[in-house]
């Protein structure tokens, strides 16, 4: 059942009640999310929330259907992408990601320090090398110079950096199902070793995404 | 409620116009000279009254100093923001005026905010509509570019305010284009519309889907458009100036404004036909006596404009990066505003999106017509546009500035507008009562790199131990894509009060205090108006008549026809000097009625002499001032 918007027996808008994304849709809170569903679902509620349909209403259904159709839009953009959505999920579950990052990033910011990030141990050797060719491209071209072959070999790690991302995202979809199906059997007791691998996961996609990133930034 | 006069209102960087939702299609509404499009020029007469559309134009010429045009690229901008604006454009400051201060544009003696004048192009458009409805009208969409902020869409509310409108919804160019072109193409896909204007660009990706108008992505630039091809011809013409005849327009701008509107005027003409010919010729008087001549070739043309129309291309691979497509994934190209009609700019729009972009709908009219489809779903009445919803996103991403000067993006570009964000703050010291907080718009990492929308005083949180409170800031944008800002104390539930200072905007009161008709006087006015407007034309007709009574047409009539018609002219002379609007229109009426006859005679004989060998400009001026003539006179305005 998704979440009460309209009054059942006038089926005019009513003030936002207080609900997490999924239910907004009346999804189950699983991971795994038919997205065409969601878009149709997405279009219907729109066609009845949206301020367009309340320009002639009275104020106070004005502000509903803008609180309504804001919450409807945050929810959609949301769900509909696969990393937001994990991400989302793992904040209802109480796993504070974003916000320890932000506090790490906020206070190597007012330190000057550098923030100092996990190295994910399967890329210890790749990054230590990568990081090293980068060093070696900067002061080249401070120089004005030019090395095709370490250029390469630049390109073929950020080569193996993008599979790595995509298989992260792979390793993600695993866990996916690995929590719907203790949501659909009901049993919690794994639940909290998924969210810790998910968070994991989704650390090392970061890493590996700033990876490619400075990669790129360097190669320009 | 009447939802019969909501218009749709395309206020454009260099014409404006009106329209509205005639029975299934949507129609441009002319201004009283029967011309569609209503220039987005204001001038001020030798009597300092208001002279608003193609009847200010001449003063651009004339009086270069107490007119003004493309203000558009002012709105919702400060001094500082404006310093590339002063070295192309000849506004006129207050010279008063303060860093951080709402502009004030001088015309004449007078100084007036951009909003202002704005109101009075829109106060234009209203009066239109009303003349056209013969009814008040104070309901309006307005469109504003795709990419403009959060200043410059409050500033442009703030204009139909001041203009007696209540605007029920800012529509995003692009965005109404896209209505006007879906309506009658009942179809999915993905578009992609192409705004090219007289001041602004914006791309805008939408995809259709049964009805409804997703907006997937869009980018822009406030400040580029036609007039910056204008601005570039105009440069290159003074250079020539100066190195062929040794005269520097340049060092006295004052001295030669009316010049260099000339030049202004003749390169325009010179753009225009260069859309449909090989090449143009410059042919303009300057001050004693000489002559600046030249003739420039399409190609040449080609090559001056290329770096401007080069600046869309960014925009256009942002837009199609954000949406996540390739060019090969678009289904139908639109192409938008006048500057849209250079070959060149056709080619380059085919290039980037791999096919030929549509060009059936009237570049100039299709927002107009499109805002006034929206205005037609906001009415919320008809059945054509039942299942129509535009589902638009905010085109800057919204911040709050952090520890460090850095932009913390709390929504993001491109989403799904309403869209909100919530932060938590708290306080720093034990006490503490106030938190300053200060809201960017844009994409850059510092906040000084953004633009600040406004700063935010959340007053009024109960004293506690530092870091106790915990005050809940709910950030929403609205369909019109303009940011409010609610707080609460949590640990309280206490409503924190926010002290709201917007960059350059006007305040409510500001706003309250410049209202060009106040609503309650509304009607009242508009009843006034009317009768003038009616006497006006009752003083046109009975000259005309008083002419053809002179012409042999007049004894062409019956006796009866003739007594018929001096009894209605006496009628009409009886009542309309009078109050009662209805009595004025009804002899206005009665005696156009009466002397339909004789107009056709008199244009008979103008046919007939004409082709007796009289010069036809002869026939013309006859024809002309027959009673069935339109207005002579442009329309003017009543303070």
């Amino acid at each position: 059942m998704r979440a009460v918007h309209f009054c059942s027996s006038c089926g005019k808008v009513q003030p936002p009640v207080p609900v997490d994304y999924f239910t907004f849709f009346g999804f189950p809170r699983k991971l795994n999310l038919d997205t065409a569903a969601l878009e149709k679902e997405f279009y219907v509620l729109s066609r009845r929330l949206h301020p367009d349909v309340f320009a002639q209403a009275n104020t106070e259904e004005r502000t509903w259907s803008v609180e309504q159709s804001s919450m409807l839009n945050d929810a959609y953009r949301t769900l509909k992408d696969p990393i937001k959505r994990t991400e989302y999920l793992l904040r209802l579950e109480g796993v504070e990601l974003e916000e320890q990052s932000k506090q790490a990033t906020e206070k190597a910011r007012s330190t000057g320090e550098l923030k100092k990030q996990v190295v994910p141990p399967d890329l210890l050797e790749e990054v230590f090398e990568l990081n090293m060719h980068l060093e070696e491209l900067s002061a080249q071209k401070k120089l004005g110079e030019d090395d095709p072959a370490m250029l390469e070999e630049i390109g073929k790690a950020k080569l193996s950096l993008e599979e790595k991302y995509d298989a992260l995202l792979n390793e993600l979809k695993t866990e996916w199902n690995h929590w719907d199906k203790s949501i659909d059997s009901g049993t919690e007791t794994d639940r909290p070793k998924i969210l810790d691998k998910m968070l994991d996961v989704l650390n090392r996609r970061n890493y590996v995404r700033n990876l490619v990133r400075d990669v790129n930034e360097a190669m320009e | 409620m009447s939802t019969d006069h909501i218009v749709g209102i395309d206020l454009g960087t260099t014409n404006s116009l009106v329209a509205y939702m005639q029975g299934d299609s949507p129609v441009v509404i002319p201004g009283e000279d029967g011309l569609n499009l209503v220039p987005s020029v204001v001038a001020l007469d030798e009597n300092n009254q208001v002279i608003v559309g193609n009847a200010a134009r001449k003063y651009l010429i004339e009086t270069p100093e107490r007119a003004v045009y493309s203000v558009k690229r002012l709105m919702g901008r400060g001094l500082e923001d404006i310093q590339d604006e002063l070295k192309l454009f000849p506004f006129q400051l207050a010279s008063d005026l303060h860093e951080g201060e709402v502009l004030r544009i001088k015309i004449g003696d007078r100084t007036y905010t951009p909003p202002e004048i704005s109101a009075l192009v829109l106060r234009q458009l209203k009066r239109n509509a009303e003349r056209f409805f013969g009814a008040p009208v104070t309901q309006a969409v307005i469109t504003v570019p795709a990419y403009f902020n959060d200043a410059q869409r409050q500033a442009t509310k703030d204009a139909g305010r001041i203009a007696g409108l209540n605007v029920l919804r800012l529509v995003n160019e692009p965005t109404a284009a896209s209505l006007a072109y879906g309506l009658d193409k009942k179809q999915n896909g993905t578009i992609v519309v192409y705004d090219l204007g007289g001041g602004t660009f914006d791309i805008s990706i939408l995809k259709l889907h049964d009805g409804i108008f997703e907006v997937i992505s869009t980018n822009g630039d406030t400040h580029l458009g036609g007039d910056d091809i204008d601005n570039l011809l105009i440069a290159i013409a003074l250079d020539d100036i100066r190195g062929d005849l040794g005269m520097d327009l340049r060092r006295d701008m004052r001295h030669s404004g009316e010049a260099v509107a000339r030049i202004r005027k003749a390169v325009i003409e010179a753009k225009i036909a260069l859309s449909s010919q090989p090449s143009a010729k410059l042919d303009v008087d300057l001050p004693g006596g000489k002559k600046y001549q030249r003739e420039i070739s399409l190609a040449m043309f080609e090559q001056m404009i290329q770096p401007i129309i080069d600046r869309t291309v960014v925009p256009c691979k942002q837009a199609l990066k954000d949406a996540g497509l390739k060019p090969e994934q678009i289904d139908e190209v639109v192409l938008v505003g006048g500057s849209t009609r250079i070959p060149k700019v056709r080619r380059l729009v085919q290039d980037l999106f791999g096919r030929r972009p549509h060009t059936d709908l009237n570049p100039d009219e299709v927002v107009a017509l499109g805002a006034a489809v929206q205005a037609n779903i906001l009415g919320g009445a008809s059945e054509i546009t039942k299942e129509m919803l535009l589902l638009d996103v905010t085109p800057l991403s919204l911040g709050i500035e952090v520890a460090g000067g850095v932009t913390d993006k709390i929504i993001l570009r491109n989403s799904t507008i309403p869209a909100s964000a919530t932060q938590y703050y708290t306080t720093q010291v034990d006490g503490q009562t106030n938190v300053a907080i200060h809201v960017l718009q844009g994409e850059r990492e510092l906040a000084r790199d953004c633009r600040s929308l406004a700063r935010f005083d959340l007053k009024g949180v109960p004293p506690m131990v530092a870091g106790m409170p915990r005050i809940e800031v709910k950030f929403l944008i609205d369909a019109n894509g303009i940011l409010r800002v609610s707080a609460r104390e949590q640990r309280s539930g206490q409503e924190a009060e926010i002290d709201v200072q917007p960059s350059y905007g006007l305040t409510d009161e500001q706003v309250e205090n410049m209202l060009l008709e106040s609503f309650d006087y509304a009607e009242e006015d508009f009843r006034q108006r009317q009768v003038i407007e009616a006497r006006r034309e009752a003083d046109t007709i009975l000259t005309a008549l008083a002419k053809g009574k002179k012409n042999q047409a007049w004894q062409e009539l019956t006796n009866d026809e003739r007594r018929n018609v001096e009894k209605l002219e006496k009628a009409l002379v009886a009542v309309k000097d009078g109050d009662d609007y209805h009595a004025i229109r009804a002899a206005i009426d009665s005696l156009n009625q009466a002397t339909m006859r004789l107009a056709e005679l008199m244009m008979d004989t103008a046919v007939s002499t004409a082709l007796k060998g009289k010069a036809m400009d002869e026939a013309d001026t006859d024809l002309g001032e027959g009673p069935q003539a339109g207005h002579p006179v442009a329309k003017a305005d009543f303070e």
